[in-house]
Parts: C-alpha cells; sequence; structure tokens
C-alpha cells in the first residue's frame, strides 16, 4: 500500500513547479494565471494532506530518476516533513487567494493600503517557484538537493522582495540578498566539505559515515551549517537583516516570508542536529545561550517599534528562540514541542502579516501613532487581529499556549541550568510579547478615531476572507492539538532514533547502497 | 592522509586568495563591489567542491577512460549547477544596482532607515520629561510617522516619473 502512496512524494515540488512554467506562458491572461495558481496549490495542499497520513506509517522514499540512493537523490517524506508541508500548504493557498483579491480590486476611496499594485504577470509564477523551493527543501534527502531547494527559494524570494522596485524596497532588497547570498555560500562551502571528508552529500549516508569521521571535522562541518541556517533562521545575532527587509515588501509577501522562510531554516537545523549530529551537547549549549538571546533581545526589539509591521517582524525573530530552545534540548519532548511550536507559530505570525496589511488597506498606515479607533471603524478586522495576536502571545487555551507548555515542560525535565534559565527567559518574552501586542492593539484598536478614515468603507471580502480562514486553522490548530501533539511526539520519536531514516533510504542495506536502480538493471544500460 | 586526497596547492592558494579579495570586496558599500566580492568567493567556492572531489582524472565516460582513471564526476556536476546559480543571482543582482543607480544616482547599500530613526528618537525622547511641560506631548511622534510616510510616498513618485512598467 504504501509504495503506492510514494507517487505522492515528489508532486509537491513538481506541480507548482509545472505550473509556474504554465503561469508564466499565459502572462497575457491573468485570469487564467490566477486559476493556475489556485489549482496549483489546492492540489499541492491534497497532496500533503495524503503524505501526512501516509507518512504517518513510516517514511515514504522516491528515488528520483530510478536511481537508488546514493547515486540517485531521494525525497524522503517522513512525519516531519509531512506536517511542514501540510502546515505550509494551507498558508502558501491562503496568501495567494488574499494577495489576488488584493491584486483586482481597488480601494474605493483611494487611500488604498499598498500604494502600488502588484505585477500579477510575475507575481504568479515567481509565487509558485517559491512553493516549489520550499517544497523541495522539506522533502530533500540529499544535502545538495536541499541546497537547491533554498537557492529556488531565495530566487523567487529575491523577485517578490523587490517586486515594483520602488527605492524602499531596493534598499532593503539589497541588504536581504547580500545576506542570502552569503548564507547560500557558506553552505555550499559546508557541502564541500561533507564531501570531501565522506565521500558523500546523501543525509542518510552522511549519518552512517560522520561517526566515523574525525570529530574536529564533523564538529566545523556542524558549526558550518548551523551558521548557514542560522542566517535563513534569524538567530540572534544572525537575525539584524530581517526586521529591516521584510516589511518593505507587500503585505502578502510579507506574510508567506514571515510564515515559511525563517522556518525552513528551522526545519533544517531539526534535520541536520537529529539526523547528522545527534550526540552534541556542546553545540546544543552554544544553541541554548543563543535561543535565550534571540528571544530576549528580539521581544525587546518589538517592544520599542511604533509600526506594527516591524514589531510583528521582532517577534517574528523572538519566537524563532523558542523552536531553537526546543531543538537545543535534545530531547524527544523538546522536539515534540518545538515541531508543535512551528506548525502553531506559521499560522499565527502569516495571519498577523495578513491582518496589517488590512490594517494598512483600511485606514492607510501602519504607523500605530497614527492608527487608531480601528474596533470602532472595524469590528471583524479587530476580530481577526486580536484572536492571533493572543494565540502569539499565548493566552489560554490557544495553541500558542500549549507550544509554550510543552517547551517550558520540556526545559524543566532537563535541569540543567541553562535550560533553567530559558525557562525563565522564554516566560518573560511571552509576557513581553503580550506587552507589545496589548500595545499595538491599544494604540491601533482603541483611542479615538483619526480624522480622514472613512467609516462606511468594507474591505474586500476576497482579502478578509482568506485572512479568516487562517484565523479559523490557528484555532483548528488549537481544537486538535491533542491529536497533533501526539503527531509531533511521533515525528520527534522518529527523528531522534536515528535510523528509521537511514533505514527507509536503505531499506535492503547494502544492496541498494551500490547505486543501481532495479529499473535500471531491468532495462539494460541506460 | 589518503595520497588521492592530497590537493593541488596551486588551487588550494588560488581558493585562499579569492575568498580574501571577495570578502574584502563583501565589506564595501557599494552594490557592484559587494556582487564583485560574491563572484570571486562563488568561484572560490566551487574550486573548493573541486579539490573536495580528489585528484584529477580521465574524463568520467565509461568506455573511454579505466574506471581507476576517472575524476570524480559529482563534484563537476554540484560545481556546474552552482556555476549556473551564480550566474543567474549575479544578474539579478546588476539588475538591482542599475535600478538603485537610476533612483539614487548611487548603488550603495543604505543602512536600515528605520532604525536610525528610532535611534535618534531614543536620543531625543531622553529628557521627555521636559517636553511634558511645554504642552506638546506627541509631536515628536508625529513627526516621525509623517517622516516615515513621506519617504514611502516619495518613493512611488519617482517611480512614477521614471516611467517603470509595472
Amino acid at each position: 500500500m504504501t509504495h503506492d502512496l510514494t507517487t505522492l512524494v515528489p508532486l509537491p515540488v513538481l506541480i507548482p513547479l509545472c505550473a509556474a512554467g504554465l503561469a508564466l506562458a499565459l502572462h497575457r491572461h491573468p485570469r487564467a494565471q490566477r486559476i493556475i495558481s489556485v489549482v496549483a496549490l489546492s492540489l499541492m495542499l491534497a497532496a500533503s494532506l495524503g503524505l501526512l497520513v501516509a507518512a504517518d506509517g513510516g517514511p515514504l522514499v522516491v528515488d528520483v530518476g530510478g536511481w537508488a540512493a546514493p547515486v540517485g537523490i531521494p525525497l524522503v517524506a517522513d512525519r516531519l516533513t509531512a506536517l511542514m508541508l501540510s502546515v505550509s500548504g494551507v498558508v502558501l493557498l491562503c496568501v495567494l487567494l488574499y494577495s489576488i483579491s488584493e491584486g483586482i480590486s481597488e480601494s474605493p476611496d483611494g487611500l488604498a493600503g499598498d500604494e502600488d499594485p502588484i505585477p500579477v504577470a510575475i507575481y504568479h509564477p515567481t509565487f509558485l517557484v517559491l512553493a516549489a523551493g520550499v517544497a523541495n527543501a522539506f522533502l530533500s534527502g540529499d544535502l545538495f538537493n536541499l541546497y537547491v531547494g533554498f537557492e529556488i527559494l531565495l530566487a523567487a524570494s529575491y523577485v517578490l522582495l523587490t517586486l515594483g522596485g520602488t527605492g524602499e524596497r531596493i534598499r532593503a532588497g539589497a541588504v536581504y540578498v547580500v545576506v542570502s547570498l552569503l548564507s547560500s555560500i557558506l553552505f555550499f562551502v559546508a557541502i564541500a566539505l561533507a564531501y570531501a571528508s565522506t565521500g558523500t552529500v546523501n543525509l542518510a549516508q552522511l549519518a552512517q559515515r560522520l561517526p566515523e569521521t574525525d570529530p574536529g571535522v564533523v564538529v566545523v562541518l556542524e558549526l558550518l551549517l548551523l551558521l548557514a541556517f542560522g542566517i535563513k533562521a534569524a538567530i540572534f545575532p544572525l537575525s539584524a537583516w530581517l526586521p529591516d527587509s521584510y516589511p518593505t515588501a507587500p503585505a502578502p509577501v510579507t506574510a508567506v516570508f514571515a510564515g515559511l522562510l525563517t522556518k525552513v531554516g528551522v526545519y533544517a537545523i531539526i534535520r541536520t542536529q537529529t539526523l547528522l549530529f545527534p550526540d552534541s551537547p556542546e553545540v546544543d549549549r552554544v544553541l541554548m545561550v543563543l535561543a535565550l538571546l534571540t528571544m530576549v533581545v528580539g521581544i525587546l526589539g518589538a517592544v520599542a517599534q511604533d509600526d506594527l509591521k516591524r514589531l510583528l517582524s521582532f517577534t517574528l525573530v523572538s519566537h524563532i528562540g523558542f523552536m531553537v530552545f526546543g531543538i537545543a534540548l535534545g530531547s524527544e519532548a523538546g522536539l515534540a514541542a518545538a515541531v508543535f511550536y512551528v506548525a502553531h507559530h506559521i499560522t499565527v505570525q502569516t495571519t498577523l502579516f495578513l491582518v496589517t496589511g488590512l490594517v494598512e488597506r483600511r485606514a492607510g498606515t501602519t504607523s500605530l501613532d497614527r492608527l487608531g479607533g480601528l474596533a470602532r471603524v472595524a469590528p471583524w478586522l479587530a476580530l481577526l487581529f486580536f484572536v492571533p495576536a493572543m494565540n502569539l502571545a499565548g493566552i489560554p487555551p490557544l495553541s500558542g499556549f500549549l507550544g509554550k507548555v510543552g517547551l517550558l515542560e520540556a526545559g524543566v525535565a532537563d535541569g540543567g541550568p541553562l535550560a533553567w534559565a530559558l525557562v525563565a527567559g522564554s516566560v518573560v518574552t511571552s509576557l513581553l510579547t503580550l506587552y507589545a501586542v496589548v500595545k499595538a492593539w491599544n494604540k491601533a484598536f482603541w483611542q479615538e478615531v483619526p480624522e480622514g478614515v472613512a467609516r462606511d468603507v468594507r474591505l474586500p471580502r476576497g482579502m478578509t476572507g482568506p485572512t479568516t480562514a487562517l484565523v479559523a486553522f490557528g484555532l483548528l490548530l488549537t481544537v486538535a492539538a491533542g491529536p497533533l501533539y501526539g503527531y509531533t511526539t511521533r515525528a520527534a520519536e522518529t527523528a531522534m532514533d536515528g535510523h528509521t531514516y537511514v533505514d527507509a533510504v536503505f531499506p535492503d542495506g547494502a544492496d541498494r547502497g551500490r547505486g543501481e536502480s532495479p529499473d535500471a538493471v531491468d532495462e539494460g544500460a541506460p | 592522509m589518503n595520497p588521492e586526497m592530497v590537493p593541488s596547492a596551486v588551487l588550494v592558494v588560488a581558493i585562499g586568495v579569492l575568498f580574501t579579495a571577495g570578502v574584502y570586496l563583501l565589506l564595501e558599500r557599494s552594490l557592484t563591489r559587494v556582487l564583485l566580492g560574491f563572484v570571486l568567493i562563488g568561484n572560490g567556492a566551487n574550486l573548493l567542491m573541486l579539490v573536495a572531489g580528489g585528484r584529477a582524472g580521465g574524463a568520467p565516460i565509461a568506455g573511454i577512460t579505466p574506471e581507476a582513471e576517472m575524476s570524480d564526476p559529482l563534484v563537476q556536476v554540484m560545481v556546474l549547477t552552482s556555476i549556473v546559480i551564480t550566474l543567474a543571482l549575479t544578474a539579478f543582482v546588476l539588475a538591482m544596482a542599475y535600478r538603485s543607480w537610476q533612483l539614487n544616482g548611487h548603488d550603495e547599500v543604505a543602512d536600515d532607515v528605520e532604525d536610525r530613526r528610532i535611534a535618534r528618537l531614543a536620543a531625543r525622547n531622553a529628557p521627555s520629561y521636559l517636553d511634558r511641560d511645554d504642552g506638546e506631548p506627541g509631536t515628536l511622534d508625529e513627526d516621525a510617522a509623517a517622516a516615515r510616510d513621506d519617504m514611502v510616498r516619495g518613493d512611488t513618485d519617482r517611480t512614477d516619473e521614471t516611467g517603470e512598467a509595472r
């Protein structure tokens, strides 16, 4: 049965990539483009959900091109991958629907939130390429293919971030592009080192060979990879680029970046730390210190901001610290909580940025000093902001609270002084997050309604609809937290035990290790 | 150490020089120089990957070169992929530098404007208990918000003047 379901594995990459080509070919037909994008991302979501169910029975592996690993490149979908893909699928689809509506409808009062409409012809193919890159990074069972996945999504993100080429976006884009290029080179150097020292870039084979490699080389490799992924995930000393570059992009682009791009970095850290470097307490201690600094420095930055988009960007940096906390504990409970937190945070952070886009459209600005009285003027918008904001701050019984409790429990179970410091840091960060979002709420949604804000304007349904759907999805994560937490616990178990992944890629040991595909042998020499 | 894996000294020195020069250029302000730095480091990384494949050999084609004398094809494939990616990104950054020059007359990577504003704000806010007395609370915030909105608007206006297609 699982054999048939492996057909699903490459689909989350293939569907958006093919659709991107089709959408580019049809750039003169915006309506057809929109249909293609929506259909492609819906299919991608369906395939991901299928994988979510199928991968619960064990990792699914596809040898691309019929060449078995390690000569061919395997795509591996285990529980962790399937969960990431499914949450990403929901988020991508909602953001796409939101941006379609934003692109079409003109603001009736001339107070368009986004002052330059998105050039649809480029936007759709690029967005689909981004989706394919994210899926490829999640599915890759090969370090070099992971690098290619990163490059696909980064190249798409460069285009999306500088859409329209306005001065502000070019300025912010320059910082983002240069920092990302640097992280890519570091990643590439790490791959070269891995290949020189072990003779392979296949993740499963690396996991087999690294324990026999010189420990000094392994530490260098681990730190290089962490540096490259840390820049992408925006862990504290490497996070300064994020609050500078994200807020200038159009609202849906910022939303999808905030939700997915940093989490791809976090996913890569989880994958490499559990599979390749399972036993590295020194590095874990470094990660713990960095997690604490990320949380505290990030949230202090958020408190100082007076612009809603920048405030949210800083909370994004801060909450990456929670995920790194869970990874650094190096225990199953910690990892399970971290994975749950990733799923929760992708949803909530994306929702908040979409709501910010709605606020900007409704009131014409995101500066907290200029906003006011939105709760009276637009009560539904206020509700859409309030629920995910409270979720981000971790108010019970929402999913943010459950994720944080899981992390705190894992931290207490660890019992070391650093773990206790992190537990204290998490509580302080949660309270400061609450302070930051309550400040935003107080300034933007209460107070007097400033002059010039029309009272009888309605936001387009196409924009509020997907936002509402994402808020509802966040609540669904809360309601279904029990089964979801069970799933992440099982995902953490398979990730931590080390052999499930390797066994799935090399099912009959040495036989497949030779790299000869059964298909290729049947057909004779290719 | 495996004699097969001892790299050529020329390549190692070349990698070192490329990385050094690349890092120096990356630290420059001008986007074009940063790009040149990226290209140099990228080539250095490609050479590093080539060295990772071990000693050089014949073309890795079955039937032409005996298996023992083949060079490692995998690193060549990876270098090729990396060259293609570097090419595309170089083109993109060049376009960005050109656009920056079109808009601002230079292609310097600017500081985070918002951060500078917040720092200024903090410096001016330090004696804020004095401001309270002269009956103008909040004017500073208003100014700051106005400055930001003007900046954003100025950019879009300029885009219109240059007549760039959206």
